[in-house]
Protein backbone atom coordinates (compact mmCIF):
# COMPACT_ATOMS: atom_id res chain seq x y z
CA UNK A 1 0.00 0.00 0.00
CA UNK A 2 1.61 3.74 -0.81
CA UNK A 3 3.09 5.37 1.91
CA UNK A 4 0.64 8.42 3.49
CA UNK A 5 3.94 10.27 3.60
CA UNK A 6 4.63 12.31 0.84
CA UNK A 7 8.02 14.37 0.98
CA UNK A 8 9.56 16.80 -1.56
CA UNK A 9 13.70 17.06 -0.47
CA UNK A 10 15.52 19.52 -2.36
CA UNK A 11 19.38 19.76 -1.31
CA UNK A 12 20.11 23.51 -1.84
CA UNK A 13 23.97 24.82 -1.65
CA UNK A 14 24.58 24.14 2.32
CA UNK A 15 20.67 23.70 2.98
CA UNK A 16 18.19 21.43 2.50
CA UNK A 17 14.46 22.12 1.85
CA UNK A 18 11.93 20.31 2.75
CA UNK A 19 8.18 20.03 1.87
CA UNK A 20 5.57 16.94 3.51
CA UNK A 21 2.39 16.34 2.72
CA UNK A 22 0.54 13.67 4.42
CA UNK A 23 -2.43 11.58 4.21
CA UNK A 24 -4.68 12.05 7.01
CA UNK A 25 -8.08 12.94 7.91
CA UNK A 26 -6.97 15.12 11.03
CA UNK A 27 -10.37 14.94 12.85
CA UNK A 28 -10.98 17.24 15.52
CA UNK A 29 -14.12 15.29 17.02
CA UNK A 30 -15.67 18.56 16.63
CA UNK A 31 -17.38 17.30 13.32
CA UNK A 32 -20.62 15.81 12.83
CA UNK A 33 -21.54 12.91 10.05
CA UNK A 34 -24.40 12.83 7.58
CA UNK A 35 -25.99 10.71 10.54
CA UNK A 36 -25.64 13.43 13.15
CA UNK A 37 -22.89 11.26 15.08
CA UNK A 38 -19.92 13.04 16.08
CA UNK A 39 -16.80 11.70 14.52
CA UNK A 40 -14.38 11.02 16.84
CA UNK A 41 -10.97 12.92 17.28
CA UNK A 42 -8.60 11.08 15.42
CA UNK A 43 -5.46 13.04 14.33
CA UNK A 44 -1.31 13.52 13.91
CA UNK A 45 0.11 14.44 17.40
CA UNK A 46 3.49 14.09 16.46
CA UNK A 47 5.98 13.80 13.10
CA UNK A 48 9.65 13.92 13.22
CA UNK A 49 11.79 14.65 10.75
CA UNK A 50 15.75 13.15 11.16
CA UNK A 51 18.54 13.22 9.08
CA UNK A 52 22.27 11.30 9.67
CA UNK A 53 21.20 10.24 13.10
CA UNK A 54 19.69 13.78 14.35
CA UNK A 55 16.25 14.93 14.55
CA UNK A 56 16.01 18.14 12.78
CA UNK A 57 12.01 18.91 13.32
CA UNK A 58 9.21 17.63 15.61
CA UNK A 59 5.87 18.54 14.98
CA UNK A 60 3.61 18.39 17.67
CA UNK A 61 0.35 18.88 16.75
CA UNK A 62 -3.34 19.47 18.00
CA UNK A 63 -6.61 18.55 15.46
CA UNK A 64 -6.51 22.25 14.08
CA UNK A 65 -4.27 21.35 11.82
CA UNK A 66 -5.83 21.12 8.60
CA UNK A 67 -6.66 17.84 6.67
CA UNK A 68 -3.89 16.05 4.88
CA UNK A 69 -1.57 17.96 6.49
CA UNK A 70 1.89 20.10 5.28
CA UNK A 71 4.72 21.07 6.42
CA UNK A 72 7.40 23.32 5.01
CA UNK A 73 10.82 23.84 6.63
CA UNK A 74 14.59 23.72 6.07
CA UNK A 75 17.85 22.44 7.99
CA UNK A 76 21.06 22.97 7.58
CA UNK A 77 23.61 19.64 5.94
CA UNK A 78 22.03 17.32 3.58
CA UNK A 79 23.22 16.41 0.51
CA UNK A 80 21.59 14.79 -2.63
CA UNK A 81 21.01 11.27 -1.88
CA UNK A 82 20.92 11.74 1.70
CA UNK A 83 17.84 9.62 3.52
CA UNK A 84 15.19 11.91 5.67
CA UNK A 85 13.47 9.75 7.80
CA UNK A 86 9.62 10.67 8.36
CA UNK A 87 7.31 9.42 10.79
CA UNK A 88 4.40 10.27 12.42
CA UNK A 89 1.79 8.73 14.96
CA UNK A 90 -1.68 9.86 16.24
CA UNK A 91 -3.94 9.97 19.30
CA UNK A 92 -5.22 6.47 18.41
CA UNK A 93 -1.27 5.31 18.36
CA UNK A 94 -1.39 4.28 14.71
CA UNK A 95 1.74 5.59 12.50
CA UNK A 96 3.28 5.77 9.54
CA UNK A 97 6.88 5.91 8.26
CA UNK A 98 8.81 6.82 5.05
CA UNK A 99 12.55 7.19 4.38
CA UNK A 100 12.18 9.80 1.95
CA UNK A 101 15.55 10.54 -0.37
CA UNK A 102 17.31 14.30 -0.72
CA UNK A 103 16.74 15.24 -4.26
CA UNK B 1 -15.33 27.40 8.86
CA UNK B 2 -17.73 26.20 5.95
CA UNK B 3 -20.24 23.79 7.34
CA UNK B 4 -18.98 20.63 5.09
CA UNK B 5 -20.83 18.26 7.37
CA UNK B 6 -23.80 17.95 5.43
CA UNK B 7 -21.32 17.21 2.81
CA UNK B 8 -19.89 14.89 4.84
CA UNK B 9 -17.43 12.88 3.01
CA UNK B 10 -18.28 9.46 4.83
CA UNK B 11 -16.78 7.43 2.18
CA UNK B 12 -13.72 8.75 1.86
CA UNK B 13 -13.66 8.89 5.60
CA UNK B 14 -14.25 5.16 6.09
CA UNK B 15 -11.63 4.43 3.52
CA UNK B 16 -8.74 6.43 5.41
CA UNK B 17 -9.49 4.63 8.47
CA UNK B 18 -9.42 1.20 6.71
CA UNK B 19 -5.81 2.22 5.44
CA UNK B 20 -5.07 3.06 8.75
CA UNK B 21 -5.84 0.67 10.57
CA UNK B 22 -4.16 -1.46 8.20
CA UNK B 23 -1.15 0.08 9.21
CA UNK B 24 -0.97 -1.29 12.54
CA UNK B 25 -0.17 0.18 15.87
CA UNK B 26 3.71 0.36 16.78
CA UNK B 27 4.72 -0.41 20.22
CA UNK B 28 1.27 -0.45 21.67
CA UNK B 29 -1.42 -3.56 22.63
CA UNK B 30 -4.86 -3.91 22.64
CA UNK B 31 -6.58 0.01 22.89
CA UNK B 32 -4.21 2.45 22.15
CA UNK B 33 -5.23 5.35 24.28
CA UNK B 34 -2.18 6.83 25.48
CA UNK B 35 -0.67 10.04 23.09
CA UNK B 36 2.59 10.12 21.59
CA UNK B 37 5.35 9.86 23.49
CA UNK B 38 6.75 13.84 24.24
CA UNK B 39 3.37 15.41 22.34
CA UNK B 40 2.38 18.12 25.31
CA UNK B 41 -0.95 17.12 26.51
CA UNK B 42 -1.85 19.64 28.64
CA UNK B 43 -0.79 22.69 26.21
CA UNK B 44 -3.22 21.37 23.69
CA UNK B 45 -5.62 21.29 26.09
CA UNK B 46 -5.93 24.88 26.77
CA UNK B 47 -8.45 27.25 25.93
CA UNK B 48 -6.87 30.52 26.40
CA UNK B 49 -3.38 32.14 25.22
CA UNK B 50 -2.45 32.35 28.66
CA UNK B 51 -2.65 29.26 29.93
CA UNK B 52 -1.53 27.58 26.33
CA UNK B 53 1.88 30.06 26.99
CA UNK B 54 2.29 28.93 30.46
CA UNK B 55 1.97 25.25 29.58
CA UNK B 56 4.04 25.64 26.69
CA UNK B 57 7.12 27.78 27.67
CA UNK B 58 6.25 28.73 31.14
CA UNK B 59 7.32 32.42 30.87
CA UNK B 60 5.97 35.68 29.30
CA UNK B 61 6.41 37.22 25.59
CA UNK B 62 7.27 39.93 24.33
CA UNK B 63 6.37 41.42 20.97
CA UNK B 64 9.06 41.78 17.89
CA UNK B 65 9.06 42.94 15.27
CA UNK B 66 11.87 40.37 14.00
CA UNK B 67 9.40 37.40 13.76
CA UNK B 68 7.47 37.31 10.56
CA UNK B 69 4.01 35.92 10.80
CA UNK B 70 2.21 35.92 7.21
CA UNK B 71 -1.32 34.70 7.13
CA UNK B 72 -4.27 35.66 4.46
CA UNK B 73 -6.26 38.61 5.62
CA UNK B 74 -9.61 36.49 4.50
CA UNK B 75 -9.24 32.96 4.55
CA UNK B 76 -10.70 31.70 1.79
CA UNK B 77 -11.48 28.88 3.73
CA UNK B 78 -10.96 28.30 7.56
CA UNK B 79 -10.81 24.92 7.07
CA UNK B 80 -7.17 25.41 4.97
CA UNK B 81 -5.61 28.57 5.97
CA UNK B 82 -1.67 28.68 5.02
CA UNK B 83 0.81 30.18 8.05
CA UNK B 84 4.34 30.93 7.81
CA UNK B 85 6.50 31.72 10.35
CA UNK B 86 10.23 32.72 10.12
CA UNK B 87 11.97 34.87 12.45
CA UNK B 88 15.54 36.53 12.33
CA UNK B 89 16.64 36.14 15.51
CA UNK B 90 19.18 33.74 16.32
CA UNK B 91 19.26 30.33 18.34
CA UNK B 92 15.66 29.52 17.70
CA UNK B 93 14.45 26.42 19.56
CA UNK B 94 10.78 26.21 19.43
CA UNK B 95 8.07 27.81 17.13
CA UNK B 96 3.92 27.56 18.19
CA UNK B 97 1.03 29.00 16.53
CA UNK B 98 -1.61 29.72 18.59
CA UNK B 99 -5.17 30.52 17.41
CA UNK B 100 -7.15 31.92 20.37
CA UNK B 101 -10.88 32.01 18.84
CA UNK B 102 -10.01 27.61 18.38
CA UNK B 103 -11.80 25.24 20.70
CA UNK B 104 -8.51 24.40 21.98
CA UNK B 105 -5.75 27.72 21.67
CA UNK B 106 -2.57 25.52 20.80
CA UNK B 107 -2.87 24.48 17.03
CA UNK B 108 1.45 23.26 16.30
CA UNK B 109 4.31 23.38 17.91
CA UNK B 110 7.53 22.69 16.19
CA UNK B 111 10.94 22.01 18.05
CA UNK B 112 14.07 23.01 16.39
CA UNK B 113 17.70 21.48 16.42
CA UNK B 114 20.61 23.47 16.07
CA UNK B 115 20.53 22.84 12.17
CA UNK B 116 17.20 23.84 11.37
CA UNK B 117 16.04 27.48 10.17
CA UNK B 118 14.24 29.01 12.08
CA UNK B 119 11.02 29.50 10.07
CA UNK B 120 7.88 26.95 9.77
CA UNK B 121 5.03 26.94 6.58
CA UNK B 122 2.05 25.03 7.93
CA UNK B 123 -1.90 24.86 6.88
CA UNK B 124 -4.70 25.31 9.84
CA UNK B 125 -8.23 25.02 10.90
CA UNK B 126 -9.67 28.33 12.11
CA UNK B 127 -13.43 28.00 13.21
CA UNK B 128 -13.94 32.02 12.98
CA UNK B 129 -11.93 34.82 12.81
CA UNK B 130 -9.57 34.80 15.43
CA UNK B 131 -6.35 36.65 15.79
CA UNK B 132 -2.93 34.07 14.83
CA UNK B 133 -0.35 34.12 17.12
CA UNK B 134 3.33 33.17 16.29
CA UNK B 135 5.54 32.46 19.43
CA UNK B 136 9.31 32.08 19.09
CA UNK B 137 11.58 30.88 21.38
CA UNK B 138 15.08 31.55 20.86
CA UNK B 139 17.78 31.99 23.23
CA UNK B 140 15.80 31.10 25.90
CA UNK B 141 13.37 33.95 25.83
CA UNK B 142 9.84 34.20 24.00
CA UNK B 143 8.64 36.64 21.00
CA UNK B 144 5.83 36.80 19.70
CA UNK B 145 4.10 38.60 16.60
CA UNK B 146 -0.12 38.70 15.47
CA UNK B 147 -2.13 38.98 13.19
CA UNK B 148 -6.06 38.78 12.75
CA UNK B 149 -7.49 36.58 10.29
CA UNK B 150 -10.93 36.47 9.02
CA UNK B 151 -13.14 33.58 8.61
CA UNK B 152 -16.45 34.28 6.59
CA UNK B 153 -19.09 32.18 5.97
CA UNK B 154 -18.91 30.33 2.50
CA UNK B 155 -21.36 32.23 -0.22
CA UNK B 156 -22.89 28.62 -1.38
CA UNK B 157 -25.20 28.16 1.62
CA UNK B 158 -23.09 25.12 2.87
CA UNK C 1 -41.51 17.45 -6.15
CA UNK C 2 -40.91 17.98 -9.55
CA UNK C 3 -38.56 21.37 -10.43
CA UNK C 4 -40.64 24.50 -10.71
CA UNK C 5 -39.10 25.78 -13.86
CA UNK C 6 -39.12 29.41 -14.25
CA UNK C 7 -37.54 30.20 -17.56
CA UNK C 8 -36.71 33.59 -17.90
CA UNK C 9 -33.80 34.66 -20.01
CA UNK C 10 -31.58 37.07 -18.45
CA UNK C 11 -30.08 40.45 -19.26
CA UNK C 12 -26.82 37.90 -20.89
CA UNK C 13 -29.06 35.53 -22.86
CA UNK C 14 -30.39 38.84 -24.25
CA UNK C 15 -26.82 40.37 -25.24
CA UNK C 16 -26.63 37.18 -26.83
CA UNK C 17 -29.56 36.79 -28.71
CA UNK C 18 -29.13 40.79 -29.72
CA UNK C 19 -26.12 39.86 -30.79
CA UNK C 20 -28.18 37.51 -33.99
CA UNK C 21 -29.92 39.97 -34.89
CA UNK C 22 -32.24 39.25 -32.05
CA UNK C 23 -34.26 36.15 -33.68
CA UNK C 24 -34.43 33.11 -31.76
CA UNK C 25 -31.87 30.31 -33.68
CA UNK C 26 -33.55 28.45 -36.21
CA UNK C 27 -32.22 24.40 -36.18
CA UNK C 28 -30.43 24.80 -39.38
CA UNK C 29 -28.31 27.60 -38.45
CA UNK C 30 -27.19 25.93 -35.28
CA UNK C 31 -23.96 25.31 -35.67
CA UNK C 32 -23.52 29.05 -36.41
CA UNK C 33 -25.97 29.97 -33.77
CA UNK C 34 -23.20 28.29 -31.21
CA UNK C 35 -20.32 29.77 -33.24
CA UNK C 36 -21.62 33.20 -32.34
CA UNK C 37 -22.59 32.57 -29.11
CA UNK C 38 -19.56 31.61 -27.85
CA UNK C 39 -17.93 34.34 -29.61
CA UNK C 40 -20.15 36.67 -27.58
CA UNK C 41 -19.77 34.68 -24.41
CA UNK C 42 -15.77 35.17 -24.58
CA UNK C 43 -16.44 38.88 -25.52
CA UNK C 44 -18.14 39.70 -22.39
CA UNK C 45 -15.77 37.90 -19.87
CA UNK C 46 -12.82 39.21 -21.94
CA UNK C 47 -14.62 42.81 -21.61
CA UNK C 48 -15.73 42.28 -17.79
CA UNK C 49 -11.66 41.03 -17.00
CA UNK C 50 -9.48 42.94 -19.61
CA UNK C 51 -6.24 42.47 -18.38
CA UNK C 52 -6.81 38.47 -17.63
CA UNK C 53 -5.03 36.59 -20.30
CA UNK C 54 -7.07 33.48 -22.02
CA UNK C 55 -4.94 30.82 -19.69
CA UNK C 56 -6.04 32.07 -17.23
CA UNK C 57 -9.99 31.80 -17.05
CA UNK C 58 -9.03 28.26 -16.23
CA UNK C 59 -8.15 29.33 -12.41
CA UNK C 60 -11.75 31.04 -11.53
CA UNK C 61 -11.51 32.68 -8.64
CA UNK C 62 -7.73 32.64 -7.98
CA UNK C 63 -7.65 34.55 -11.91
CA UNK C 64 -9.60 37.67 -10.74
CA UNK C 65 -8.90 38.18 -6.51
CA UNK C 66 -5.32 38.88 -5.46
CA UNK C 67 -5.67 37.72 -1.70
CA UNK C 68 -7.19 34.25 -2.51
CA UNK C 69 -4.70 33.72 -5.42
CA UNK C 70 -1.88 34.32 -2.92
CA UNK C 71 -3.67 31.08 -0.99
CA UNK C 72 -3.93 29.14 -3.29
CA UNK C 73 -0.42 29.96 -4.56
CA UNK C 74 0.86 28.56 -1.50
CA UNK C 75 -1.30 25.66 -1.37
CA UNK C 76 -0.32 24.62 -4.77
CA UNK C 77 3.76 24.86 -3.46
CA UNK C 78 2.31 21.09 -2.14
CA UNK C 79 -1.51 20.48 -3.77
CA UNK C 80 -3.37 18.24 -1.49
CA UNK C 81 -4.79 16.04 -5.16
CA UNK C 82 -1.58 14.68 -4.78
CA UNK C 83 -2.51 11.68 -3.89
CA UNK C 84 -5.35 11.11 -5.87
CA UNK C 85 -3.69 11.63 -9.04
CA UNK C 86 -0.94 9.11 -7.65
CA UNK C 87 -4.07 6.66 -7.17
CA UNK C 88 -5.23 7.23 -10.24
CA UNK C 89 -2.70 6.81 -12.67
CA UNK C 90 -1.95 3.48 -11.31
CA UNK C 91 -5.33 2.53 -11.73
CA UNK C 92 -5.34 4.20 -15.45
CA UNK C 93 -2.78 1.65 -16.00
CA UNK C 94 -3.90 -1.34 -14.37
CA UNK C 95 -5.29 -4.00 -16.98
CA UNK C 96 -8.89 -4.96 -16.26
CA UNK C 97 -9.52 -8.44 -15.61
CA UNK C 98 -10.02 -9.19 -19.35
CA UNK C 99 -6.51 -7.95 -20.12
CA UNK C 100 -7.40 -4.66 -21.92
CA UNK C 101 -7.18 -1.12 -19.95
CA UNK C 102 -8.29 2.26 -20.36
CA UNK C 103 -5.61 3.24 -23.14
CA UNK C 104 -7.80 0.92 -25.55
CA UNK C 105 -10.94 3.10 -24.94
CA UNK C 106 -9.62 6.55 -25.94
CA UNK C 107 -7.83 8.45 -28.51
CA UNK C 108 -4.23 8.52 -28.21
CA UNK C 109 -4.26 5.87 -25.18
CA UNK C 110 -6.29 8.54 -23.53
CA UNK C 111 -3.45 10.92 -22.57
CA UNK C 112 -3.57 14.09 -23.87
CA UNK C 113 -7.16 14.25 -24.62
CA UNK C 114 -8.83 15.83 -21.64
CA UNK C 115 -10.09 18.72 -23.17
CA UNK C 116 -11.96 16.94 -26.17
CA UNK C 117 -14.64 16.13 -23.51
CA UNK C 118 -17.44 16.41 -23.67
CA UNK C 119 -18.06 14.90 -27.14
CA UNK C 120 -21.52 13.99 -28.75
CA UNK C 121 -21.37 10.58 -29.75
CA UNK C 122 -23.64 10.43 -32.52
CA UNK C 123 -23.97 6.70 -32.52
CA UNK C 124 -26.35 6.91 -29.58
CA UNK C 125 -27.55 10.72 -29.63
CA UNK C 126 -26.32 11.93 -26.67
CA UNK C 127 -23.29 13.89 -24.82
CA UNK C 128 -20.12 12.12 -23.10
CA UNK C 129 -17.96 13.43 -20.60
CA UNK C 130 -15.20 12.11 -20.11
CA UNK C 131 -16.32 9.87 -16.54
CA UNK C 132 -19.47 8.61 -18.58
CA UNK C 133 -16.86 7.41 -21.27
CA UNK C 134 -14.53 5.54 -18.49
CA UNK C 135 -17.37 4.22 -17.21
CA UNK C 136 -18.44 3.25 -20.34
CA UNK C 137 -15.30 1.62 -20.77
CA UNK C 138 -15.78 -0.44 -17.90
CA UNK C 139 -18.26 -2.05 -18.63
CA UNK C 140 -17.34 -2.46 -21.96
CA UNK C 141 -14.58 -4.88 -20.43
CA UNK C 142 -16.86 -6.33 -17.86
CA UNK C 143 -16.21 -4.21 -15.34
CA UNK C 144 -18.18 -2.62 -12.88
CA UNK C 145 -19.04 1.04 -13.43
CA UNK C 146 -17.74 3.42 -10.91
CA UNK C 147 -19.45 5.61 -8.66
CA UNK C 148 -20.01 9.42 -9.78
CA UNK C 149 -18.34 12.30 -7.86
CA UNK C 150 -15.87 11.26 -6.02
CA UNK C 151 -13.20 8.20 -5.04
CA UNK C 152 -11.70 6.39 -7.87
CA UNK C 153 -13.59 8.44 -10.69
CA UNK C 154 -11.94 11.71 -9.35
CA UNK C 155 -8.69 10.14 -9.38
CA UNK C 156 -8.63 8.76 -12.36
CA UNK C 157 -10.14 12.21 -14.44
CA UNK C 158 -7.50 13.71 -12.22
CA UNK C 159 -4.97 12.15 -13.99
CA UNK C 160 -6.28 12.04 -17.07
CA UNK C 161 -6.72 15.85 -16.92
CA UNK C 162 -2.99 16.26 -15.74
CA UNK C 163 -1.94 14.47 -19.06
CA UNK C 164 -3.95 17.52 -20.43
CA UNK C 165 -2.18 20.48 -18.58
CA UNK C 166 -2.35 22.93 -20.74
CA UNK C 167 -3.79 21.69 -23.18
CA UNK C 168 -6.77 24.37 -24.58
CA UNK C 169 -10.26 23.15 -24.61
CA UNK C 170 -11.34 21.84 -28.31
CA UNK C 171 -14.59 20.72 -27.87
CA UNK C 172 -16.45 19.96 -30.78
CA UNK C 173 -20.44 20.13 -31.55
CA UNK C 174 -20.72 17.51 -34.57
CA UNK C 175 -23.26 19.16 -37.29
CA UNK C 176 -25.65 16.60 -36.18
CA UNK C 177 -29.69 18.12 -34.92
CA UNK C 178 -29.42 15.88 -31.69
CA UNK C 179 -25.90 17.74 -30.79
CA UNK C 180 -27.18 20.76 -31.66
CA UNK C 181 -29.91 20.28 -29.02
CA UNK C 182 -27.68 19.25 -26.83
CA UNK C 183 -25.88 22.05 -26.60
CA UNK C 184 -29.14 24.53 -26.81
CA UNK C 185 -30.90 22.54 -23.52
CA UNK C 186 -27.73 23.03 -22.32
CA UNK C 187 -27.68 26.48 -22.52
CA UNK C 188 -30.85 27.14 -21.51
CA UNK C 189 -30.43 25.05 -18.13
CA UNK C 190 -27.13 27.43 -17.99
CA UNK C 191 -29.58 30.29 -17.95
CA UNK C 192 -32.95 29.60 -16.41
CA UNK C 193 -33.66 30.08 -12.58
CA UNK C 194 -34.48 27.40 -10.32
CA UNK C 195 -35.15 26.10 -6.91
CA UNK C 196 -36.19 28.30 -3.71
CA UNK C 197 -33.52 31.26 -4.35
CA UNK C 198 -34.31 31.54 -8.31
CA UNK C 199 -31.36 31.74 -9.14
CA UNK C 200 -29.50 30.62 -12.60
CA UNK C 201 -26.06 29.18 -13.40
CA UNK C 202 -25.59 32.54 -14.85
CA UNK C 203 -26.74 34.74 -11.71
CA UNK C 204 -23.53 33.94 -10.17
CA UNK C 205 -21.30 32.73 -12.76
CA UNK C 206 -22.17 35.74 -15.39
CA UNK C 207 -23.56 38.97 -13.85
CA UNK C 208 -21.65 38.54 -10.59
CA UNK C 209 -18.59 36.99 -12.23
CA UNK C 210 -15.64 38.22 -10.07
CA UNK C 211 -17.38 39.36 -7.00
CA UNK C 212 -18.63 38.06 -3.67
CA UNK C 213 -21.32 36.04 -2.28
CA UNK C 214 -20.69 36.24 1.49
CA UNK C 215 -17.26 35.28 2.13
CA UNK C 216 -16.35 33.43 -1.77
CA UNK C 217 -15.71 34.85 -4.66
CA UNK C 218 -17.69 33.83 -8.47
CA UNK C 219 -15.87 32.45 -10.66
CA UNK C 220 -16.65 33.28 -14.37
CA UNK C 221 -18.58 31.04 -16.17
CA UNK C 222 -15.47 30.90 -19.22
CA UNK C 223 -13.44 28.12 -17.89
CA UNK C 224 -14.83 27.11 -14.87
CA UNK C 225 -14.58 23.79 -15.83
CA UNK C 226 -10.98 23.74 -16.56
CA UNK C 227 -9.92 22.80 -13.87
CA UNK C 228 -11.74 19.77 -12.65
CA UNK C 229 -11.53 17.36 -10.70
CA UNK C 230 -10.65 19.51 -7.74
CA UNK C 231 -9.79 19.02 -4.23
CA UNK C 232 -12.09 21.48 -2.47
CA UNK C 233 -10.90 22.43 1.45
CA UNK C 234 -14.80 22.52 1.88
CA UNK C 235 -14.88 18.80 0.95
CA UNK C 236 -11.26 17.56 2.43
CA UNK C 237 -10.98 15.68 -0.52
CA UNK C 238 -11.56 15.47 -4.53
CA UNK C 239 -14.77 15.88 -6.34
CA UNK C 240 -15.57 15.81 -10.22
CA UNK C 241 -18.09 18.36 -11.84
CA UNK C 242 -20.72 15.94 -11.08
CA UNK C 243 -19.93 16.61 -7.41
CA UNK C 244 -19.98 20.61 -7.95
CA UNK C 245 -23.36 20.38 -10.13
CA UNK C 246 -24.81 18.19 -7.28
CA UNK C 247 -23.65 19.83 -4.28
CA UNK C 248 -24.17 23.55 -5.98
CA UNK C 249 -27.96 22.55 -6.90
CA UNK C 250 -28.38 21.77 -3.09
CA UNK C 251 -26.75 24.38 -2.39
CA UNK C 252 -29.24 27.22 -4.26
CA UNK C 253 -31.69 25.11 -2.88
CA UNK C 254 -33.25 23.52 -5.58
CA UNK C 255 -33.64 19.61 -6.37
CA UNK C 256 -30.07 18.43 -7.37
CA UNK C 257 -30.10 15.72 -10.35
CA UNK C 258 -28.45 12.35 -10.36
CA UNK C 259 -25.06 12.17 -11.44
CA UNK C 260 -24.19 12.27 -15.36
CA UNK C 261 -28.33 13.31 -15.55
CA UNK C 262 -28.69 13.98 -19.13
CA UNK C 263 -29.40 17.77 -18.17
CA UNK C 264 -26.30 18.28 -16.29
CA UNK C 265 -23.94 16.59 -19.17
CA UNK C 266 -25.79 19.17 -21.58
CA UNK C 267 -24.81 22.13 -19.27
CA UNK C 268 -21.07 20.52 -19.35
CA UNK C 269 -21.16 20.58 -22.93
CA UNK C 270 -22.51 24.04 -23.02
CA UNK C 271 -19.75 25.21 -20.78
CA UNK C 272 -17.02 23.53 -22.09
CA UNK C 273 -17.58 24.51 -25.57
CA UNK C 274 -17.92 28.22 -23.99
CA UNK C 275 -14.82 27.72 -23.04
CA UNK C 276 -12.55 26.49 -26.30
CA UNK C 277 -9.44 27.88 -26.64
CA UNK C 278 -9.58 28.00 -22.26
CA UNK C 279 -6.35 26.02 -21.14
CA UNK C 280 -6.75 22.78 -18.81
CA UNK C 281 -5.68 23.28 -15.33
CA UNK C 282 -6.92 20.30 -13.47
CA UNK C 283 -6.98 18.80 -11.22
CA UNK C 284 -6.95 21.71 -9.15
CA UNK C 285 -7.73 22.91 -5.79
CA UNK C 286 -10.47 25.10 -4.25
CA UNK C 287 -12.28 26.69 -1.68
Amino acid sequence: MASTIRVRAQANGPTTDVQALIQHPMDSGFVKDSDGNLVPPHYIETVTFEHAGKIVLTSNWGPAVSKDPYTKFSFKGGAKGDVLNVTWVDNLGKTDTVAAKIA
Amino acid sequence: MHAGSSESHDLTRRATLRLLGLLGVVGMAGTALADAPGWPVEAFKQKTEADALKQLYGKPFEVSDKVTLEVPEIAENGAVVPVSVSTTLEGVTSISILVPENPFTLAASYKMSDATMPAIGCRLKMAKTSNVIALVEAGGKIYAASKEVKVTLGGCGG
Amino acid sequence: MSLRRVSRRLAIAALIFSALGGAAPAPADGLATAAADQKAFQAFFKDRFPNLPVAEFGNGPYAVNAEMRKQWEDIMQFPPYDFALDEGKTAFETPFANGKSYADCFANGGIGVRQTYPTFDTKTGEVVTLDLAINRCRIANGEKPLPYQTGMMASITAYMAETSRDKPFDIKIPDDPRAIAAYEAGKEYFYTRRGQLNFACASCHVTSAGQRMRGDILAPAMGILAAFPIYRSDWGSMGTIDRRFTSCSSQMRSEPLPPQDPAYRNVEYFLSFMSNGVPITGPGTRP
